[in-house]
């Protein structure tokens, strides 16, 4: 009768179970992906990751943790709410005590460590074990890769965020154990030798399922990794960013006509651009992070605006910009040039905490291209997917790595990537320029990618982050913006995790 | 054969007042009667017969048979001669080896008692219990001797005639206990030393509280009727911002705006609210009981129903409870086979009231009124008004409208529950000294309830209202078996008690799950559930053995083992072995002591034993784990939409947490016992605590995991006096103290000894810490500057002195638990009237006032379109932002509280004699003495984050027997 001690939950499956089948297999893929696009698995409520002091689940997806730390660090914007641990992002004084920067490491961690047992349990010895036909051990096989892909995505934020990140792979077990810590540049190795060896396994691009990696988002990761190797390891491999941005562009991916459509609820359809987006949606793939938090937190109390753009229930009074975003444009009015999606408000920001100082951002929109309000259980949760990568970001690496002195390229086609960019803002060739210079690249991606995660990245790549050279209002906690310490470009390994884990070095200055 | 005579008389109790059902038996035969509800009876007996007068509580009287016996019993003090119930059996009170504490009806909190738990608040020293609320049928947090554990279960094991409670979750009920009648209940046992609670094994690390009902007695059917009326009234409110002083408030800080177009002057109103007098209200109920108790030949038996009506002192708070019980004793095959059933059944019918109302009250601008034309069910609700088309649109950030949280919000829900269990005690026929005994038992529960909220109420305005269903089952089963032995060896003047047995326990709840519907009935999309149901289960298996050995009655050695196999964990780790010794000297029975006249009672008692605990945790922490996300969690690939397969943190070698427990203690009696009493000392060690830590990122599927790590050490003094202060024919006074110290001190927490590791944190909010060398969740917070007595925005101590204020100034200050927990108990008589109290002491506890840390000005005026009121604190601070972090708002939240305050007069019997009545009026919550600044300083766990407040209630009642 001790056989009676052997229970188990009825809803769930062993380990065992779980890979026994195909389908199996598929539903672990899908929480590799679901790692970075939702909060948990049991609805908008819950957190794969509980960190201490962080009470709002919707705060620890993916997208909302990294976009904090990407673009209200940046002039690009800068959040209302009167909670200290955001002020000290505009402010850049933040400490290894905000919980902030934790979600932001712990989803990337946690990504990496479901991306690893997926790994574990897919290897060919253990498919064979388990009696796979070769039709599905390929199959699986392409999962594998896109697994290791996204290990190396999240790999990549966590070098570019915090420099020396612990360490895991498939190889170390789940329980207790402690991590290793790896130096930035041993880390860049690793990502870049990932990249290429799954290369073979992974789908061609654009052949695979919607919103699944394929050949052409390992590829854009590598162009995006060179471009930046100066700050990661202090090597320029700008030749490496043009090739690699090169294979991505002849792949056959084009422009999406008309800009404004690629942030709309319907962007997961006829979009040739986006190489690998985060899909979500209102119904089936809800999250209070994600584009519901970019979309929401951009709007105030106006209710014509809110349901304009398919949020009559939204309006969170956070996220608006400094004025180097809409100045950047010239005419910012959205006539001339029509990436300039904002909306009402002051240009000036005389208080951080008054939403209405700033100009409102109206980027991300929950409507479709055709004008219609997609399907929400509350008026709150939005269906537009997120561009993690796009053809756009792939012209300006192309056109920036041949002007830092790459080979492989030439400038006339830089110039004409560029003006491919400018053609589509303008909707005609008015806004084409003859000649481009590096700082121009900047510029133009602020003008192009503004509010996509990559302005912090940026401005560290070209010098301005940190330091006094560029100003922006509010940087260092002054109206008119003041110069912070050098050591900002890194943020500090949380403190909760230097407790939990003590083979990891600090970051110097915190 | 003798002559008989018949004999008759009346027997009385000290008070002069009859006494019924007293058993009369002839010496040296099992002839006998029972006195009849006058206190009359009449016998035929053998002249110059011997007749033994008994009754519970009372010293046994012998008397020579003779006509017109009018006999007076007394009450034995201090009941020593008492058999207490200790697992699996009985034993003497004098021959107790472990630290056992009871408490029986007459010494029961009075007045208007909803849960059992309540009825020994203040009774037994290291013993708390903390109700959780005001709220009717509201839980306790019951502690004996401290929390032994951080993230495992700390509450006790209840044991109600023999069946263990799981403790599991009934929808629909607030809390399980509160269906079962506390009328019902005849006795308290507290088990609270490792000699005492180590025969339950791996349940047994927090004590066991043994629970019996009552049970027929014998002779002709006696009836008791009892009845109460209660009123419950706030006995403190908040201390918020009246209208006026609101008004001047906003009005003080000129002409801010929120948008930069409009002022907050504007957004005030012109009505003066009380939003606290809005949402509660004098709560009325009543309580009634009828009970019938006899014997039908060999047969005892007992019947009781009730019905209890309980308004919530918030509104739209309503509990009632229908409950009724059978206790059936046959005795059979000539008293060898003893046979108990008990049955008891209870249906609660509730509606559950907002709780959300309480804290909005505090917020809530008292210048705005509770109603106003508004498409919110005309409830005034902040929202806004577009100029050009007239349109309004909620405010959804702002807080909602207390009395419409209340009054469009209903909640109700009907649970049923039935315990019990039958009994079966064989004394073999070739060998009496063997007995067999078998339990079977069973709790079963089913809980439904649903939440209904009107599309048009700003509370659920997004998702257009709700209607939603919840219910489950709870399916709990008991088999024990166990063997007895007990023999008299008179050559060696020893006796040997000896029981050996095994146990199965199986808890299992059927838990359905339901889609979220909006008021129309249309399911919101995303939360369709996967499964329509699941079935959390888990199954203990045990072995156990005692062997109680008894030296010329004044040496006892006691020793016990227990084996229990949880299904929590894996094979490798599942077996938990639980063994125990102890050892008792019956000093008084020395011949050094027997002259000692004053000294009637004088014990030692020292034990070491070993429990465990796996209760209170998620039922399958060891396997790794896939479950499937449910609707709404969904992830597209092309255009389908999967379910993702979610492995859980796990961890392969989890196992039991065990305590260690040494006691040593003295159980004495003065002057015959009229003074009584014990002292103990104890010390717990528990290692391998389930706790839930942090671990680093990247090795299990979650931040934290459940593991066993730590150490943690209680440490304590139990004092018990009881004493009879006066006693003569018109007065009598009682009185009863208790005290106890506990120190609590976590030792280690880490796998790996690491001294940087500054803990855990920990509680609501996190203010508080894990950490070794200190109380568990001691506060954790930055050392407030003040200036001129005022606290300074921001400015703490550096206590690291490096120059900056960061989390490294956080220091852990205070506890929120009692270092002392005291209890006194007083029962004055004269004549007929009887006057009682009780009162209890907390000392040592803080608490962190939470609801006072939203009194900051950036609360009452923020850029979010609406104003909110603060409690009056903000003026003591002056702060603009929350300092949620400052020991400012810990406070020292030790009181001295009045329980209850009594009086009752007996007028005895009745009409004609066939009726004893009995009136009493009690005030119960009668004042609290403390420096605590909130509204109430008894929270559990420290944290104060508005609590449904406890009533002060005024109960008349009558109670009747015939």
């Amino acid at each position: 009768c001790h056989k009676d001690l052997n229970l188990q939950p009825l809803n769930a499956n062993t380990s065992e179970k779980q890979y026994s089948n195909f389908t199996g297999y598929k539903q672990v893929l899908a929480k590799v992906y679901g790692s970075y696009s939702l909060v948990s698995s049991s609805g908008v409520g819950v957190s794969d990751v509980n960190i201490a002091g962080i009470s709002d689940a919707g705060t620890t997806d993916f997208i909302r943790a990294w976009w904090n730390l990407q673009e209200l660090t940046t002039d690009e914007a800068l959040c209302a709410w009167n909670d200290p641990l955001l002020l000290s992002f505009h402010n850049i004084n933040w400490t290894s005590s905000n919980v902030f920067i934790n979600a932001a490491y712990a989803r990337s961690l946690y990504q990496i460590t479901v991306c690893n047992e997926f790994i574990r349990e897919s290897t060919d010895e253990k498919l064979t074990a388990r009696g796979f036909k070769e039709n599905e051990a390929a199959e699986i096989r392409h999962f594998r890769a896109e697994a290791r892909f996204l290990r190396a995505f999240q790999y990549w934020v966590l070098m570019d965020l915090f420099g020396n990140p612990p360490f895991v792979t498939e190889a170390d077990p789940i329980g207790k154990y402690i991590p290793k810590q790896i130096t930035r540049a041993n880390l860049f190795t690793y990502i870049e030798s990932e990249l290429k060896a799954i290369d073979p396994d992974l789908v061609a691009p654009r052949q695979n399922e919607y919103a699944r990696a394929d050949r052409g988002a390992a590829w854009a990761l590598l162009a995006r990794l060179y471009l930046n190797a100066k700050v990661y390891t202090g090597t320029d491999r700008n030749t490496e960013a043009i090739t690699w941005a090169s294979k991505v562009i002849e792949a056959g991916y084009t422009l999406k006509p008309g800009y404004k459509t690629l942030f709309m609820s319907d962007n997961d359809k006829n979009n040739p651009e986006v190489i690998l987006p985060i899909a979500f949606d209102a119904t089936n793939s809800q999250n209070y992070g994600g584009t519901t938090f970019l979309t929401c937190s951009a709007h105030g109390t106006n209710p014509a605006d809110n349901q304009a753009h398919g949020i009559p229930g939204g309006g969170w009074l956070g996220n608006r910009s400094t004025k180097n975003l809409p100045t950047v444009f010239g005419d910012y009015s959205g006539n001339a040039d029509k990436r300039a999606l904002f909306g009402p408000g002051n240009l000036e920001v005389n208080d951080v905490i008054v939403f209405n100082d700033g100009l409102s951002v109206y980027k991300f929109n929950n409507i479709t291209s055709g004008g219609a309000i997609p399907p929400s259980p509350n008026g709150v949760l939005c269906s537009i997917d997120f561009p993690l990568f796009r053809l756009g970001e792939m012209y300006l690496i192309y056109a920036e790595a041949v002007l830092r002195g790459g080979s492989g390229g030439t400038n006339a086609r830089a110039l004409e990537y560029f003006n491919l960019l400018r053609t589509r803002a303008y909707g005609n060739t008015s806004g084409n320029v003859g000649a481009i210079t590096v700082n121009d690249i900047l510029n133009e991606r602020m003008r192009e990618l503004y509010w996509e995660g990559s302005r912090r990245t940026d401005l560290i790549r070209y010098g301005q982050f940190t330091g006094n050279t560029y100003l922006w209002p509010w940087k260092g906690g002054v109206k008119n913006g003041a110069g912070v310490d050098a050591h900002f470009a890194l943020f500090p390994i949380p403190a909760a995790e230097t407790i939990a884990n003590p083979n990891l070095k600090q970051n110097t200055g915190y | 054969q003798q002559p008989s005579v018949q004999v008759s008389g009346s027997v009385k109790n000290e008070k002069g007042e009859p006494l019924p059902s007293v058993s009369i038996k002839i010496a040296g035969s099992e002839k006998g009667t029972v006195t009849d509800p006058k206190g009359n009876f009449t016998l035929a007996v053998a002249d110059n017969a011997l007749l033994v007068f008994s009754y519970v509580g009372y010293d046994t009287l012998q008397v020579k048979a003779r006509a017109n016996l009018a006999i007076t019993l007394t009450p034995s003090a201090g009941a020593l001669n008492d058999v207490v119930v200790i697992g699996y059996g009985t034993q003497r009170r004098k021959e107790l080896t472990g630290s056992v504490a009871t408490v029986t009806a007459k010494d029961f909190q009075q007045g208007s008692i909803t849960t059992p738990e309540q009825l020994i608040a203040g009774k037994v020293a290291g013993v708390s219990v903390t109700s959780n609320s005001g709220a009717p049928g509201a839980g306790s947090v019951i502690r004996i001797r401290g929390g032994a554990s951080l993230n495992a279960s700390n509450d006790p094991l209840i044991v109600i005639d023999g069946v263990p409670l799981s403790g599991n979750n009934i929808y629909g009920a607030s809390n399980s206990l509160s269906l079962i009648n506390p009328n019902d209940i005849a006795s308290f046992t507290v088990l609270k030393d490792a000699a005492a609670t180590a025969i339950y094994g791996s349940r047994a690390s927090n004590g066991v509280i043994i629970i019996t009902t009552k049970k027929g007695t014998s002779g002709a059917p006696v009836f008791n009727f009892t009845t109460q009326v209660s009123a419950a009234t706030r006995a403190k409110k908040m201390d918020v911002q009246s209208a006026a002083a609101f008004r001047k408030y906003v009005d003080s800080l000129g002409g801010g705006t929120y948008d930069n177009v409009h002022t907050y002057k504007s957004l005030l109103g012109t009505a003066n609210t009380n939003w606290q007098d809005e949402i509660f209200q004098t709560a009325i109920s009543t309580d009634n009981n009828l009970s019938m108790a006899g014997a039908y030949k060999n047969t005892p038996y007992r019947v009781s129903v009730g019905y209890l009506d309980q308004q919530g002192l918030l509104r739209t708070d309503h509990l009632q409870r229908f409950s009724g019980g059978i206790a059936i004793s046959p005795r059979l095959l000539d008293d060898h086979l003893k046979i108990d059933i008990n049955i008891k059944g209870a249906y609660n019918k509730a509606r559950f009231a907002n709780g959300a109302a309480i804290s909005s009250a505090v917020y809530f601008d008292p210048t705005q009124p509770v109603h106003a034309t508004s498409p919110y069910g005309n409830y005034f609700e902040w929202a806004s008004v577009d100029p050009g088309s007239g349109a309004i649109t909620l405010n959804k950030l702002a807080p909602r409208n207390p009395v419409a949280l209340l009054e469009l919000y209903n909640n109700t829900s009907n649970v049923y529950r039935s315990y019990g269990n039958v009994q079966f005690d064989y004394k073999f026929h070739f060998l009496p000294e063997l007995h067999a005994n078998l339990n079977l038992g069973y709790d079963i529960a089913k809980g439904e309830g649903q939440t209904d909220v009107p599309a048009f109420a700003a509370q659920n305005f997004l998702d257009g209202g709700q209607r939603n269903k919840y219910s489950n089952k709870i399916n709990n089963k008991v088999g024990e078996f166990y063997l007895n032995y007990t023999k008299d060896l008179k050559q060696i003047k020893s006796n040997i008690n000896a029981t050996a047995g095994y146990g199965y326990y199986n808890n299992l709840s059927t838990n359905d799950n339901y889609p979220a519907l909006r008021a129309n009935g249309d399911t919101i999309p995303g939360t369709k559930p996967l499964f329509l149901l699941d079935k959390p289960e888990n199954t203990l298996i045990s072995y156990y053995g005692r062997l109680i050995y008894t030296y010329n009655n004044k040496y006892i050695l006691a020793a016990s083992i227990r084996t229990d196999g949880s299904s929590r964990f894996s094979p490798d780790t599942r077996w938990g072995t639980f063994p125990s010794v102890a050892l008792t000297w019956q000093m008084s029975r020395e011949p050094f002591l027997q002259n000692v006249q004053a000294l009637s009672d004088l014990k030692l008692r020292l034990s070491y034993g070993v429990t465990g605990n796996q209760d209170g945790i998620y039922n399958y922490p060891y396997q790794s784990i896939y479950s499937l996300s449910g609707n709404g969690s969904l992830v597209q690939f092309g255009n389908e939409w999967y379910s993702m397969g979610t492995p859980a943190a796990y961890d392969a070698s989890i196992k039991w947490e065990q305590t260690a427990s040494y006691n040593a203690g003295i159980d004495y009696g003065i002057l015959n016992n009229r003074i009584n009493g014990s002292i103990d000392v104890y010390f717990k060690k528990t290692k391998d605590l389930l706790n839930t830590i942090p671990i680093p990122a990247g090795s299990n599927f979650s931040s934290t995991i459940l593991t066993n790590v730590g150490n943690v050490e209680n440490k304590g003094i139990e004092l018990a006096i009881n004493a009879t202060v006066i006693k003569n024919s018109r007065y009598s006074w009682d009185v009863s103290f208790n005290a106890a110290y506990n120190e609590n001190e976590i030792t280690n927490l880490t796998a790996t000894k690491d001294s940087t590791y500054p803990g855990t944190l920990t509680g609501n909010g996190f203010i508080q810490i894990n950490s070794v060398g200190y109380q568990a969740n001691a506060f954790y917070v930055y050392h407030q500057q003040y200036l001129k007595g005022r606290p300074v925005e921001g400015v703490y101590a550096d206590l690291n002195d490096d120059g900056i204020i960061n989390q490294k100034d956080l220091y852990r200050y205070k506890s929120p638990f009692p270092k002392f927990i005291l209890g006194f108990s007083s029962q004055f008589t004269y004549g007929k009237w009887a006057l009682s109290t009780v009162l209890r002491a907390n000392i040592g506890n803080y608490m962190y006032n939470g609801i006072t840390t939203g009194a900051v000005k950036s609360n009452v005026l923020n850029p979010l379109g609406y104003l909110a009121n603060s409690l009056n604190d903000i003026y003591n601070t002056g702060f603009t932002n929350g300092q949620n972090q400052s020991d400012y708002y810990i406070q020292n939240a030790s009181f001295l509280k009045m329980d209850n305050l009594g009086l009752a007069y007996n007028l005895g019997r009745i009409m004609n004699d066939k009726v004893g009545l009995r009136i009493t009026a009690n005030c119960q919550n009668v004042f609290t003495i403390t420096k605590y600044k909130g509204l109430d300083p008894e929270i559990y766990g420290g944290i104060d984050n508005t609590i449904y407040p406890r009533p002060r209630t005024f109960v008349l009642g009558a109670s009747l027997q015939f």
